[in-house]
C-alpha cells in the first residue's frame, strides 16, 4: 500500500486523537480542537474525523450540527460575540452592536469583508452582573460602551 | 477578569475553608456515615430541580458496578445565572473537594466538569488547579493516604448548547452524541455517562458539601427554612446599584434581596432565569425558597422604565434558539409563544388566540420530553397574567414601536 500523503488537516486530528482518545466520547472534544484552529469543521475534516474514529461521516455531521459553536462554512479570523440577553440588553448591548456595525461596515451575524471579524450574537455569556458583555475568540470584556467596544476590536490582530 | 477582586461573606459558602481539610475528615469516617450526614442536612440540588443530593448519593452508592462517575455540571447556561463561574474562579478548593467526598462515597473513579463554552477561558486555571491537586494527593491514588482510594478528575468543555446543562443531554454529549435529553426512567444514577451509575450535581452543590462535613448537619439545617435548608447562592442583575452574586439563607424574601442590592422603582423581578417566574410587586414579599419562589439563584430585576413585553420577547426568542427539536410540543410552542408575543407588540392579536396560547403553554408543561419544555412556558404564562394592565393596555393598543 502506498503511503498517503497526510494533510496538515489529518496530523491536526491525529493530535486531538491522541489527547482525548479514539473512541466516540472524543468526538466532541476533537470537532472543538478543530474549530478552534481551523475556525470552521469543513466537509473534508468530518470525513478525516469519521475515517479516523471508524464512525460514518453522518454521525459526524449530525452532532456537528447540533452545537452552536461548531459550525460547517469558515468564519472570519476572529470571532466576536455580543451578548444578547436581557441583562445585557438593558444595560445597552443595541448601541454596542451598532457602534461596531458602523464601525467594522458589517451587519450582526455577518464577516467583514477582509474577513478579520465575524459578529454574532449569543446566549448568555453568565456575565450579567458587568453588562453588556462580549467575547472575542476566547476572552471576555465586561461593561462595554460603544467606544470601549470599538477600541478593543481595534486592537485585535 | 479573573482577579479574587471581591471580599465575599456568606454564612456557609463564602465562610471561609481550607482545601483539603473536608476530604481529611470523610476519609477519617465512613461511608454510611457520610450519607446520613448529607441526609440529615436535608441539601438539596443546586441547579434548579431541588433533588434531594442525599437520595441520588444513596443510590449511586448502592448501585452495583465496577465504575462509577461524578459530573460536576457547570453548564451554567440559564439567563442571569453566573454564580458558578464565580465558583469555579475564586472557591475551586470547594468544588473539588466536593467531587472527591461524593467520589469516596460513593465508589466513584472518576470525575468530569462539564464547562460550558462560554467559559472557555477557565479552562486552563481549572486544569492547572487540578494538576495541582495531583501534586498535593488530593487527586491521584491513595488519595491522602487512604489505601485503595484512587480518583482523578478531567475538564470537558461544552460547545455553546443551553440544553446539555439538562442533565440526560449533557450525559449523551459527553458520550459524543447530539445533546438531546434521554427518556427517563432510566436515570443516570442506575445507567448514566457510559451506561454506568453517575451522580450529576451542580457546582453549587457540591461547593457545599465541604462545609457540611466539616460543621455538620445540625449546624447546616439552622440556616433556611423547614423545606430548604441552608444557604444558597444568588446572581443579581438588572436594575439595581449592586448586581452580583450573594450568599442568603433560603427564605429571604424577594423584598428583602432588593433592598440588599438597593434596587429603586422595582416593577418586576424574574426568580429563576428565562424558565423561571416572573413577579410583580404585591408579590415582593413571596420568599426565595423550593417551596415558595423556587430558583437556581438568577434572579433579575426591571425598574419602571422597561417594557415586560420587551422583556417576555427576549426570553421566548432564548427558548426559539435554543429548543434542541426532539419533541414537538418543545419545538412549536416556543414558537408559536413567540409569535403571540410579537402579535400583542403589533397590536394584532384576540384574546380568543392568547388564551388559546395559554393553554398551548400548560401543555407544553407536561407533554414536553425534558425540562426545558416544562419551564419554557412559565415566564410567558406570568409576565401575561402579572403584568396583564401593562402588557395589553399598551399605547396604540399594543401598536407602539420601541
Ligand atoms: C434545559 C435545562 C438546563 C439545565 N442547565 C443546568 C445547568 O446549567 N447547571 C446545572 O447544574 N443544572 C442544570 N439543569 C438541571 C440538571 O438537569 C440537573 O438537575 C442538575 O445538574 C442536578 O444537579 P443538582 O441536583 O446538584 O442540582 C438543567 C436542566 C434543564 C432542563
Ligand atoms: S422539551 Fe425541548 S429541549 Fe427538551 S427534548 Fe423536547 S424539544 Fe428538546
Amino acid at each position: 500500500m502506498l503511503v498517503e500523503e497526510k494533510n496538515a488537516l489529518t496530523e491536526d486530528i491525529e493530535q486531538l486523537i491522541k489527547k482525548f482518545g479514539k473512541k466516540r466520547s472524543a468526538l466532541l472534544s476533537i470537532l472543538h480542537g478543530i474549530q478552534v484552529k481551523h475556525r470552521h469543521v469543513s466537509e473534508h475534516a468530518q470525513q478525516e474525523i469519521a475515517r479516523l474514529l471508524d464512525i460514518h461521516p453522518v454521525e459526524v455531521y449530525s452532532v456537528l450540527s447540533f452545537f452552536a459553536f461548531l459550525n460547517t462554512n469558515p468564519k472570519g479570523r476572529n470571532l466576536v460575540r455580543i451578548c444578547q440577553t436581557i441583562s445585557c440588553d438593558m444595560k445597552g448591548k443595541d448601541n454596542i452592536v451598532r457602534a461596531i456595525e458602523r464601525e467594522l461596515d458589517v451587519k450582526i451575524g455577518g464577516t467583514t469583508s477582509d474577513n478579520k471579524f465575524t459578529v454574532e450574537y449569543v446566549n448568555c455569556l453568565g456575565l450579567c452582573d458587568e453588562g453588556p458583555a462580549m467575547a472575542v475568540n476566547d476572552q471576555v470584556f465586561t461593561k462595554l460602551t460603544p467606544e470601549k467596544a470599538v477600541q478593543i476590536l481595534n486592537k485585535v490582530k | 477578569m479573573e482577579t479574587k477582586s471581591k471580599k465575599r461573606t456568606g454564612p456557609v459558602i463564602f465562610s471561609g475553608y481550607e482545601r483539603g481539610s473536608a476530604i481529611t475528615k470523610a476519609l477519617s469516617m465512613n461511608r454510611e456515615d457520610i450519607l446520613l450526614e448529607i441526609r440529615e442536612s436535608k441539601l438539596r440540588g443546586r441547579g434548579g430541580a431541588g433533588f434531594p443530593t442525599s437520595t441520588k448519593w444513596m443510590l449511586t452508592a448502592a448501585a452495583l458496578s465496577d465504575e462509577k462517575f461524578i459530573i460536576c455540571n457547570a453548564d451554567e447556561g440559564e439567563p442571569g445565572t453566573f454564580k458558578d463561574r464565580v465558583l469555579l474562579i475564586e472557591y475551586p478548593e470547594l468544588v473539588f473537594d466536593g467531587m472527591v467526598i461524593a467520589a469516596y462515597t460513593i465508589g466513584a473513579q472518576q470525575g468530569i466538569v462539564y464547562l460550558r463554552g462560554e467559559y472557555e477561558y477557565l479552562y486552563k486555571s481549572l486544569q492547572d488547579y487540578l494538576e495541582q491537586m495531583r501534586k498535593d494527593n488530593l487527586l491521584g491514588k491513595d488519595i491522602l493516604g487512604k489505601k485503595g482510594f484512587a480518583f482523578d478528575i478531567s475538564v470537558f468543555l461544552g460547545s455553546g448548547a443551553y440544553v446539555c446543562g439538562e442533565e440526560t443531554a449533557l450525559i449523551e454529549s459527553l458520550e459524543g452524541q447530539r445533546g438531546e435529553a434521554r427518556n427517563r426512567p432510566p436515570y443516570p444514577v442506575n445507567t448514566g455517562y457510559m451506561g454506568k451509575p453517575t451522580i450529576v450535581n451542580n457546582v453549587e452543590t457540591l461547593a457545599t458539601v465541604p462545609h457540611i462535613i466539616m460543621k455538620g448537619s445540625e449546624w447546616y439545617k439552622k440556616m433556611g427554612t423547614g423545606k430548604s435548608s441552608g444557604s444558597k447562592l444568588f446572581s443579581v442583575s438588572g436594575d439595581c446599584e449592586k448586581p452580583g452574586v450573594y450568599e442568603l439563607p433560603w427564605g429571604t424574601k424577594i423584598s428583602e434581596l432588593l433592598q440588599l442590592v438597593e434596587a429603586a422603582n422595582t416593577k418586576a423581578v424574574q426568580v429563576g432565569g428565562a424558565s423561571g417566574f416572573c413577579y410583580n410587586k404585591s408579590q415582593f414579599d413571596r420568599a426565595l425558597a423550593y417551596e415558595d419562589a423556587a430558583t437556581g439563584g438568577s434572579i433579575m430585576i426591571f425598574n419602571e422604565s422597561r417594557d415586560m413585553l420587551k422583556v417576555l420577547d427576549n426570553f421566548m426568542e432564548f427558548f426559539v434558539d435554543e429548543s434542541c427539536g426532539q419533541c414537538t410540543p418543545c419545538r412549536i410552542g416556543n414558537v408559536k409563544l413567540l409569535e403571540g408575543v410579537k402579535m400583542i407588540h403589533k397590536g394584532e392579536y384576540t384574546f380568543a388566540y392568547i388564551n388559546k396560547l395559554k393553554e398551548l403553554g400548560k401543555s407544553m408543561q407536561v407533554a414536553s420530553k425534558c425540562g426545558l419544555g416544562h419551564s419554557s412556558s412559565n415566564a410567558f404564562l406570568s409576565i401575561l397574567e402579572n403584568f396583564n394592565e401593562e402588557i395589553f393596555n399598551r399605547a396604540n393598543g399594543g401598536a407602539n414601536e420601541n
